[in-house]
């Protein structure tokens, strides 16, 4: 077992799940979708960019980008949120909501492709 | 430029994963604590304003409480993670300086660079390992004729030096063992446009590699080789190495010369001196009974050439378990007066002091001169730092290593036509060598003009080789002649002349020329850019051929046409 490889596929997943958490719910309902549960998909996908950070492999640069990919929809969907609230202060309007929700449905897109690679990678190595 | 950026990010993955940490806790403690608002009501601060805080509060330790004054709650957080993200961005920035100062960095760098650099030249250039005395003779000789070179030296400080002379044209320089293959790929071993590999390192059995990974990584490229002792040079001969270059044998020959015919010596040594050095006299070696101190290499190949030339020589040797030692040979130390009485220095007319250490070769020329003023001397010159020691001493001639090869490379690396002149010109008698330096001397006003090849083809003379083609005459002295005034001719010399049908000294100015001649001149700079200028000019050809200028344009040639 490397431990190295446990802290990686741990965290990769863990972007996906708690991603998926904020995602999921009616896509305009605001009670559906906390803040806290964004936060933590941000922290959760920037840790796993950082893994990856020096990876020479083909694969490695891959998930790289995917994870990368997860951390700019999500940047931005906490961007759409601030600029609601505090700048236009229009509130959390069902508009503004479904784009949260939908910029953060790309990250768990790109989440998933992240994790099918993870799961190639393991079937590939066969150890 | 791909290993540096991965290195950078493979190391700061820890600060940049701890500061992440350390932002989103506190960012996320701030949303948590109870604050209140500007009315007294209750109030929690949103993400966007706890971050916002946390930011500004990490790297300038906070300038207010925005948008409300905290609560008590708030400021202990605030206090506790005001020290908490000082120190994580000390460390993170402590962390990225001192990679960006650590040799990983730096080698990875200056491997990249270099390794850069020397894919970009399109220009043939010379590979040279070693940057000692004569790597860097030969590189800034290179540099004043605008000739490309790479350099791999193992000793940093050299490479640094390298650099510091750097001027117009860029030496790509690395700093590594020239026995490592990689390090000679890096430094061009098999681009394209490499022409000549050099090995000039302090290791004979370093150099015997270089040429061995030269032959077979590149065969095409021309190998040349410093080597100290004969079996090294029968092992670089063996798989064709080009040009082996043994500093003592050649200077022993060159003294050879210089006692049976003083004046193609003299030839010689000017024509592999710099452009511009000054031009010395003919120094008669004397014929008679030689003393040699010291029978290293140096020493052996002097005894060899001299009794070849049948002088008598008496050797002073310290060890006496030395090989071929002459049977005669006075055991003991050259440096005192005893010995050198022992060897008859007050007969002799000539002594070599050459031991591979400076001081006792001084001591051995002072004392030596001191028995016997008359005495000519020839000193071994191991150190080039030295230089200006031996250049006061009482010896009439220093013999420096790093010198003498200095001088055969370059001139096989810049004019090899020299060597092919010379060696022809060793057939003729010392009396014709004699005039020829005269008109040298006349010729350059006591310092040595340059000396140039031309080769007629396309490439090189393009306006030669279309008159000849049109079937024109075209001879020697044409191309002696000044494009600005054709009844004036320049100050240049023909040394030699090499066509189909063999190779000419002197050739006189009447020879025909054909596609494919290659000779070679010497005369001042000015004469030289005048000669290339009517090689590859059309017009200036054309006026030294018939005394009319031609014109050149569409337009001048139609109003020739109609009008004349």
């Amino acid at each position: 077992m490397n431990l190295e490889k446990v802290i990686f596929a741990f965290t990769i997943i863990l972007a996906l799940t708690v991603n998926f958490g904020f995602f999921i719910g009616e896509i305009d309902n605001p009670a559906h979708h906390h803040v806290y549960e964004l936060y933590a998909a941000i922290f959760v996908n920037a840790v796993a960019t950082i893994l990856k950070f020096g990876d020479r492999s083909h694969i490695g640069a891959v998930l790289l980008a995917t994870s990368l990919v997860a951390v700019i929809q999500l940047v931005t969907a906490a961007g759409v949120w601030g600029y609601a609230v505090h700048v236009a202060e229009i509130g959390l309007t069902s508009t503004v909501m479904a784009s949260i929700v939908s910029l953060s449905g790309g990250a768990v897109v790109a989440n998933t492709v992240s994790v099918a690679l993870l799961t190639v990678e393991i079937v590939l190595l066969r150890r | 430029m791909n290993n540096v950026f991965f290195l950078i990010l493979r190391r700061m993955r820890g600060p940049l994963l701890l500061l992440s940490v350390v932002y989103v806790i506190a960012t996320f403690g701030l949303t948590l604590i109870p604050g209140v608002d500007d009315h007294g009501d209750p109030w929690r601060m949103d993400f966007f304003h706890a971050f916002y805080f946390i930011s500004f509060m990490g790297t300038t330790t906070g300038f207010g409480e925005i948008p409300y004054a905290f609560t008590d709650g708030q400021r202990m957080w605030a206090l506790i993670f005001i020290y908490i993200t000082v120190a994580t961005w000390i460390y993170t920035i402590g962390a990225l300086i001192s990679l960006l100062s650590s040799d990983l960095l730096k080698n990875a760098l200056t491997i990249y660079q270099v390794d850069r650099q020397v894919r970009q030249i399109r220009e043939p250039f010379t590979l040279i390992c070693g940057y000692g005395d004569s790597g860097s003779k030969l590189v800034s000789a290179m540099r004043h004729r605008m000739m490309r070179t790479t350099v791999v030296e193992i000793r940093q400080e050299r490479i640094d030096a390298l650099m510091l002379d750097d001027t117009d044209i860029n030496v790509p320089g690395l700093c590594g063992d020239a026995s490592v293959p990689d390090n000679l790929m890096l430094a061009g071993i098999t681009h394209p446009s490499c022409r000549f590999i050099v090995a000039l390192t302090n290791d004979n059995a370093v150099n015997l590699h270089i040429a061995i990974t030269a032959k077979v990584m590149n065969p095409k490229v021309r190998v040349i080789c410093r080597a100290d002792s004969h079996e090294i040079e029968a092992n670089m001969a063996s798989f064709g190495t080009d040009y082996i270059i043994d500093p003592f044998d050649s200077f022993a020959r060159d003294l050879g010369l210089a006692t049976y015919a003083p004046y193609q010596f003299l030839l010689s040594l000017w024509l592999h001196s710099e452009p511009g050095d000054e031009l010395n006299d003919a120094q008669i070696v004397p014929e008679g009974r030689w003393i040699v101190c010291g029978f290293g290499r140096f020493g052996q190949a002097i005894h060899e050439e001299m009794v070849s030339h049948g002088l008598s020589v008496q050797v002073i040797e310290p060890d006496a378990t030395r090989a071929n030692l002459p049977a005669d040979t006075i055991i003991g130390d050259g440096t005192g007066e005893e010995k050198l009485t022992l060897a008859g220095v007050q007969q002799a007319v000539g002594v070599i002091a050459g031991t591979d250490d400076d001081s006792n070769n001084l001591s051995i020329i002072v004392t030596a001169k001191d028995l016997n003023p008359d005495l000519f001397v020839i000193v071994r010159q191991n150190e080039h730092a030295n230089r200006a020691l031996f250049r006061a001493s009482p010896a009439d001639v220093a013999m420096e290593p790093s010198g003498v090869i200095a001088r055969k490379i370059r001139t096989i690396l810049t004019n090899h036509t020299i060597d092919e002149f010379l060696s022809l010109a060793r057939a003729r008698d010392d009396q014709w060598a004699r005039a020829l330096t005269l008109r040298i001397r006349d010729l350059g006003h006591e310092m040595m003009p340059e000396t140039w090849e031309v080769f007629v083809d396309e490439k090189n003379a393009p306006a030669l080789v279309d008159t000849l083609r049109r079937g024109e005459e075209l001879r020697i002295g044409h191309l002696m002649q000044d494009y600005t005034d054709r009844e004036h001719t320049l100050p240049v010399i023909a040394l030699f002349h090499a066509n189909d049908s063999g190779a000419f000294c002197l050739p006189p100015i009447h020879t025909l020329l054909k596609e494919g001649d290659k000779l070679l001149f010497l005369g001042d700079g000015f004469a030289q850019w005048k000669m290339k200028w009517s090689l590859q000019n059309e017009s200036a050809l054309e006026y030294i051929l018939t005394g009319e200028a031609t014109p050149q344009t569409l337009v001048g040639k139609w109003l020739a046409a109609r009008l004349g």
